[in-house]
């Protein structure tokens, strides 16, 4: 492949200490690449650590063994070439959407006079034009999400880090906010790692599906290609025959992992 | 309920009871009065003692004085409880050290602090203020402490994502959420600089309207006893409505209990 690569893991192992001094292996040699404007999915089972692969590419967690590099470049401190979008409510609840959105560029020191008119156009184009002076506790699940995304891509960041980002909402809103997403990424086509647990929507807007397998020490088992055409619109691409067939062959693979995953925490927790 | 009818019914208690306690201290019921002037006064002769305090004016001081020294010991315990809960909350080493101190000190009864006080500051105001700081301090350095160590993980993370370097997290992430917390407990602290005033002046002063109340009940005056309770009440009622006003002001982004603002 001609484009640079925006991530890339090296065979990352990350590892936690645990409160009795035991040592619990999250992931075991993940290789992971993700070219300049691509859209990479991660899905794997509950507790894989497909999040805390998320982590080490944002540079909020340090692997223990491995590498992982950005342009190119080895990741020191924080990912600042990346944007993230949390599955949890992560917008500042004493900002209104507005100030939420435009506080992405004031950090960097842009004047508030420049960043608010800028804020704005970016609440309209994720469809909030007329919520600018709202509370986060004021506005719905899905549109926090909106704020949020807004709130991430006013700063243009190059690579895009998504953790289930629409995982607490309803399917419907799901869906709208999937086409929403790839209508905004269509636009200047960033690096995005996106991880979900949900095959359907990974297939549905990425270039490529990744499989974790369960957790713990759980490795990277499998790596789809989706060549379905773009753009794509979320509600009809359900309905292809392609879409089917991968769907169809990816499961397979991951369901065994699933059923894997869910032996291993209900085992866990009788262990306990 | 409508507001008129609401405002009505507790204006009803109030008459009522005000009524019931004028008659059973001045009319005999079976050759008897059951609430007997000399303990209970009666609310004429309270009526009488307050209009006289607004008349002279010689209340105004006394608020005044009360008031001051309320608001000196709100301030000062704010500024400092923030201060503090700040530093405790971010340098675990240093609360861990001092968390003994902290709740040996916050265990003690202020009362017994009063004579202390007064030997240290003297019987004028600072003396009070000192017994309120000592209230207000606690209640707001636990509240701050508590909202700077529960800001949400995912919020800070975000913080940081977005660039945000220490000061800026301390800016847009620690210092709201502190304030949110401390601002959670204006009405029990501003209430407690009030008691922490009176209080103090109730056990040694020359003014305020703790010294007022000690004063009538010096001479056995019952009915300036109940005059400078109610003007007190009325007191921390007018502050607690200012106190909702700032609120209302400042917490526009919390959600009410019902779920909207």
């Amino acid at each position: 492949m001609t484009t640079p690569t925006a991530v890339a893991l090296e065979d990352a192992k990350v590892a936690f200490r645990l409160g009795d001094g035991r040592v619990y292996t999250a992931v075991e040699k993940a290789h992971l690449t993700v070219a300049q404007g691509e859209f990479v999915a991660i899905v794997g089972p509950t507790g894989c650590g497909k999040s805390t692969l998320l982590n080490v590419a944002a540079g909020l967690l340090k692997p223990a063994a491995g590498s992982v590099r950005i342009f190119d470049r080895p990741l020191a401190g924080l990912n600042r070439d990346a944007g993230y979008l949390f599955q949890a409510d992560a917008l500042f609840p004493w900002k209104t959407a507005l100030d939420n959105v435009a506080i992405g560029l004031e950090i960097r020191g842009t004047a508030r006079a420049e960043a608010l008119p800028q804020a704005q156009k970016w609440l309209t184009s994720v469809g909030l034009g007329a919520f600018a002076g709202r509370y986060p506790h004021m506005l719905s699940g899905g549109q926090r999400k909106r704020v949020a995304l807004a709130q991430v891509l006013i700063r243009d960041p190059k690579i895009l880090l998504m953790d289930e980002p629409f995982g607490p909402l309803d399917a419907q809103t799901r869906q709208v906010m999937g086409n929403l997403l790839l209508d905004l990424w269509n636009a200047d086509r960033k690096a995005v790692l996106f991880v979900t647990h949900d095959l359907e929507e990974a297939i549905a807007l990425a270039d490529r599906v990744v499989i974790m397998s369960a957790g713990p020490s759980s490795r990277i088992i499998g790596d789809w290609r989706v060549t379905l055409p773009r753009p794509r619109d979320i509600f009809e691409v359900r309905l292809d025959k392609e879409f089917h067939a991968l769907h169809r062959e990816i499961w397979s693979v991951l369901k065994d992992e699933v059923m894997k995953g869910y032996a291993q925490s209900t085992h866990a927790a009788e262990a306990v | 309920m409508s507001r008129v009818s609401l405002l009505a019914l507790q204006l009803l208690v109030a008459i009522v009871g005000i009524v019931l306690w004028q008659l059973l201290s001045t009319v005999p019921v079976f050759g008897k009065i059951l609430l007997p002037p000399f303990f209970f006064s009666n609310p004429v002769d309270v009526l009488d003692q307050i209009v006289k305090w607004f008349v002279s004016g010689v209340i105004w001081k006394h608020l005044g004085i009360t008031l001051m020294e309320s608001i000196l010991a709100f301030v000062i315990g704010s500024l400092g409880g923030v201060l503090i809960g700040f530093w405790f909350a971010r340098q675990p080493l240093v609360a861990a050290v001092f968390d003994p101190y902290v709740k040996m000190v916050n265990a003690l009864p202020r009362v017994v602090l009063a004579p202390i006080f007064a030997l240290w500051l003297g019987l004028g105001i600072w003396s009070k203020v000192a017994l309120g700081v000592t209230l207000v301090f606690f209640i707001v350095f636990f509240n701050v402490y508590q909202g700077v160590k529960e800001v949400s993980r995912t919020v800070l993370d975000n913080g940081r994502m977005l660039g945000m370097s220490e000061g800026q997290l301390m800016r847009h992430v620690y210092w709201p959420s502190a304030l949110s917390w401390m601002f959670s407990s204006l009405h029990t602290s501003v209430g407690f600089a009030v008691v922490g005033a009176v209080v103090g002046e109730y056990l040694g002063s020359a003014a305020g309207l703790g010294y007022l109340i000690q004063q009538a009940e010096g001479v056995f005056d019952v009915a300036g006893v109940f005059a400078g309770m109610f003007v007190l009440s009325a007191f921390v009622i007018l502050i607690d409505f200012g106190v909702t006003l700032v609120e209302r002001r400042l917490l526009v982004w919390r959600p009410t209990v019902d779920g909207r603002g």
